[in-house]
């Protein structure tokens, strides 16, 4: 941070305890960088004053973080990781642990909530191009979150080793099977073992509690002060540092701490309202946020009729599942699957447009940012079915299942709204952005 | 009053009462963190009483059962080893048992409900090995000034036929009687003392 | 190395043929009765929790559920004791039973699972899991073709007998076709048992492929209790069942209305928080 707007500090505390509290402050700060991480962070951080409902969620999915690591410690108090235990001990949680129920479903509820707030907050990203410069590492980072919370909650999914932990990680797994040459090796260094189990089990328990999670806090504060070293975007996509008044504040900007520290309080307690209604009320949220199948332990020998991923992973499954196979080998729809999460990396750079926010993009742009929802919605929910939920086409189409022809259009939608978009977003007609912030 | 003030003063109110709600929102949102620490079902199911059948047990026989995970000893005392109890009186560090390790029935001369059965934990109060059954017999190791009790092997702690401590060893304080009642036809139950059924 | 594809479209084709509750394009498949247990009914819990481990509980395990947690449903620890712990464990123990999955595998074809959560693990989109096992327990009717002498409308072919059967008497099926659909599902709103509609391609003398469609209805038997009575028990086991599912079900809705309650109020003052300090931001 700039040294120019370091003036020495005085610490003082309002309340009766004054001189202790801002002696012990002062004492702390010379020896450690507290007031000026303070400053830097939080009061002294000067965001956009525009900020809208868009913006919770990045302080919202820091808090479910928190709430999955707190609430994930104490289901590990209890939980087993053996084939043998663990389906066992997590009923063992829910039923003879005082408060076991709770922490559970405060667990489950936060694993969906978690990519609801991360889908929505990069929906945000989308709309008003927070990816762009100078803020592409931001996004970067953000990447890199989205994976390792996709990885997180694979591993976690096993733990409870119901019949869809089972099946759905033995699925998974065997995608890496499909990797040309080394593919077998793969699954079975991956796995431990050569089916899913024990051994694969106790791994995917160290990755979930602790490997993951760590990364995970590391690429948060990464993604943060990556932030906090360019400035936040804001819904018009205009640069306020562009305009300072004469103490260097931008004209546009308010302090972090109070206003959006309050601010971001609401945002909690309105989400904990969501959240409560669903944690009390509807825990197994209409078998996908607990599936159903996940209440029979996993049996090796039966295979489930129907395996779905949940449902924050379907519409990357949906696309896994439209690519035919080629070369007498499913690789193809791996890749398929695995381009279309990392595709969002490329971002920063396929977006030409003179404009950030979409709300001075053309009509092109806003047409090809609705389809691609809707598509992604489309996907996400044929991918919660088996491929036979629409019916067949009759023999023009050769019988073809008709939810998979919508699963192949849809996947084609979806890659050319990334593939055409220097083309669309270059020559699309924007409108002027305007010089001040509006709301 | 400026504007300022106020809203300084309303500021400062809604942030007390606004923390406050909070704080009260987190203590209860912390209780079944704390609660789940308690002991569980399985826990208490493992703790429970245990009921042992003493009809067969014979004067000056001894029988070990296992309550929450130490052995609970079960003595037939016979009128010597009552005899030998009062005799060690002078030779304790606790013979009216102040130290609150026994219920309120079993703080007596024999620190049991019937003189004739003892129930003691066969817990050493020095480090927690079990000591051993040693009857007056064992004048012999023990000395002779043994009137019967039991021995820990680990540091040379002695305890008579109501366990309580010799002075002179390692352990501080007596034995420690579990809650126990009698239930009819000659059975015992460790770990409940609670009246009816 | 099965691929995935292949792998899905068999589970598809199993999903048509296995799955009863699947809601099918083509308007047929077991409609689900919804099952009217009322969890606050504590007569009827501990007539369910009788019924459970007189019946169940023998082949079937609870191997999650402790004797003692029945407190919850209006009985004491003596009560326990002497009427539903015929194992002679304390009444803290797990409900397991002695059965050895080995041998149950091979008197039955596959083990009896474990009962203590089977009504959350059989909701699905016809309706909850306690919906299914009442109808299920309804559903069982003489089948010679059987092993046990018994099939299920439900659960087609399945490896569990009907140990109801006193109760509700020796039930047979009775079979109707019909070509079109209109008169069968006509028939089938009409009917005053249970029943499953399926439609059935068939081939005709000329070779071709035509549908039919089935209406198969349960006949009730004459058992020791009436129809109506029968019904009711069910019910009850089927409310014990679903209570043993999640004990907690009830606990946790109340704590949650004081939960919203709370955050409600807290919300407010959030609220207001938050306007006593934006109200300078323009």
């Amino acid at each position: 941070m700039a040294a120019a707007d370091k003036e020495p500090v005085v610490i003082t505390c309002a309340g009766p305890l004054n001189g202790v509290a801002s002696g012990l402050l002062t004492w702390v700060d010379q020896r450690f960088p507290l007031m000026s991480n303070w400053r830097d962070h939080l009061a002294g951080y000067y965001a956009p004053k525009n900020f809208n409902f868009w913006y919770y969620f990045g302080s919202l999915a820091m808090f479910v973080l928190v709430l999955q690591i707190v609430t994930g410690i104490f289901l590990t108090m209890n939980y087993k990781p053996d084939a043998t235990q663990a389906f066992a001990s997590v009923e063992y949680i829910m039923r003879d642990v005082w408060g076991g129920w709770f922490i559970r479903y405060m667990h489950s509820t936060g694993a969906s909530a978690f990519f609801i707030c991360v889908y929505l907050h990069m929906f945000r990203g989308l709309m008003y191009g927070s990816y762009r410069k100078p803020r592409e590492l931001i996004w970067i980072f953000g990447m890199l979150i989205y994976l390792c919370l996709m990885a997180e909650a694979f591993f976690g999914y096993l733990l409870p080793w119901g019949q869809m932990s089972y099946w759905g990680a033995q699925v998974i797994v065997n995608l890496f099977g499909s990797v040309p040459f080394i593919g077998e090796d793969l699954s079975i260094w991956i796995r431990g073992d050569y089916v899913v189990s024990d051994a694969t089990l106790n791994r995917f328990f160290a990755f979930h509690v602790i490997a993951v999670p760590l990364v995970l806090l590391g690429l948060v504060a990464a993604h943060i002060l990556a932030l906090h070293e360019v400035g936040s975007n804001n819904p018009d996509g205009v640069e306020i540092k562009a305009k300072k008044d004469a103490a260097g504040h931008p004209l546009d900007g308010i302090p972090f701490h109070p206003y959006y520290t309050v601010k971001d309080t609401l945002g909690v307690v309105v989400f904990l309202v969501v959240f409560s209604i669903i944690m009390f009320f509807l825990p197994e949220g209409g078998g996908y946020f607990l599936e159903y199948n996940n209440f029979i332990p996993a049996d090796p020998l039966k295979t489930p009729e129907h395996i779905a991923p949940v449902w924050y992973f379907t519409p990357f499954y949906s696309i896994l599942r439209a690519v035919p196979p080629m070369f007498n080998s499913q690789f193809p729809g791996v890749i398929a699957m695995g381009v279309s999460t990392l595709i969002f990396f490329l971002l920063p750079w396929l977006d030409r447009s003179p404009v950030k926010s979409i709300r001075y993009k053309g009509p092109l742009f806003r047409a090809a940012l609705t389809i691609f929802v809707v598509v992604f919605l489309i996907l996400g929910y044929l991918g919660t079915e088996p491929t036979n939920v629409w019916g067949q086409f009759g023999g023009w189409l050769d019988n073809a299942d008709r939810a998979t022809v919508a699963a192949r259009i849809g996947t084609a939608i979806y890659f050319l709204f990334f593939i055409l978009m220097p083309w669309y977003s270059k020559i699309d007609k924007c409108k002027p952005e305007p010089e001040r912030v509006t709301w | 009053m400026s504007d300022q003030e106020v809203d300084k003063g309303k500021r400062g109110f809604l942030i007390g009462a606004t923390g406050v709600v909070g704080g009260i929102a987190a203590a209860a949102a912390a209780v079944p963190f704390a609660g789940s620490m308690t002991p569980s079902e399985r826990a208490k199911a493992a703790g429970a009483p245990v009921e042992a059948d003493i009809s067969k047990l014979a004067p000056g026989e001894m029988q070990i059962v296992e309550w929450r995970g130490k052995p609970v000893w079960i003595v037939n005392r016979t009128k010597e080893m009552l005899e030998g109890i009062k005799k060690s009186d002078a030779k304790v560090s606790d013979p009216k048992s102040e130290v609150p390790l026994q219920p309120e029935y079993a703080k007596n001369e024999f620190r049991s409900i019937k003189p004739e059965i003892a129930v003691l934990e066969g817990v050493c109060s020095h480090l927690g090995c079990s000591p051993q059954y040693k009857s007056v017999e064992a004048k012999g190791e023990m000395g002779m000034e043994w009137n019967g009790g039991f021995f820990c092997p680990c540091h040379g702690s002695k305890f008579d036929f109501a366990g309580r401590v010799f002075a002179g060893s390692p352990a501080p304080v007596n034995l420690k009687v579990p809650p126990y009642k009698f239930v009819g036809d000659g059975k015992v139950i460790i770990g409940d003392d609670s009246k009816g059924a | 190395m099965v691929s995935l594809v292949r792998l899905a479209r068999a589970c598809a084709l199993s999903a048509l043929l296995v799955a009863p509750f699947a809601v099918m394009a083509s308007g047929g498949g077991m409609r689900l009765q919804p099952a009217p247990i009322n969890s606050h009914d504590v007569a009827s819990l501990q007539n369910g929790a009788r019924l459970f481990v007189n019946y169940c509980l023998n082949c079937h395990s609870a191997g999650y559920m402790r004797y003692n947690r029945l407190q919850d449903i209006g009985l004491n620890e003596q009560q326990i004791r002497d009427n539903l712990v015929f194992t002679g464990v304390k009444v803290g123990e797990l409900m397991q039973v002695a059965m050895d999955k080995k041998d149950a595998k091979e008197w039955f074809g596959a083990p009896p699972p474990d009962l203590t959560v089977i009504t959350r693990s059989r909701s699905s989109g016809a309706g909850s899991g306690a919906d299914w096992v009442y109808n299920y327990l309804r559903a069982f009717y003489r089948d010679d073709g059987r092993p046990t002498g018994w099939n299920n409308l439900v659960f087609e072919n399945v490896g569990m007998p009907h140990v109801l059967w006193q109760l509700s008497g020796q039930n047979t099926l009775d079979k109707k076709e019909f070509d079109n659909h209109e008169t069968a599902a006509a028939a089938l709103i009409a009917s005053k048992t249970l029943a499953r509609l399926d439609s059935v391609s068939v081939s005709g003398k000329d070779g071709k492929m035509s549908t039919r469609y089935e209406l198969r209805s349960i006949v009730p038997g004459a058992g020791t209790v009436s129809s109506v009575e029968y019904d009711r028990h069910v019910v009850d086991l089927v409310n014990y069942m679903n209570y043993m599912a999640e004990p907690a079900r009830l606990l946790r809705r109340q704590i949650g209305i004081y939960a919203l309650l709370g955050l409600g109020l807290l919300f407010m003052f959030a609220f207001a928080l938050k306007k006593a300090f934006w109200k300078d931001v323009h």
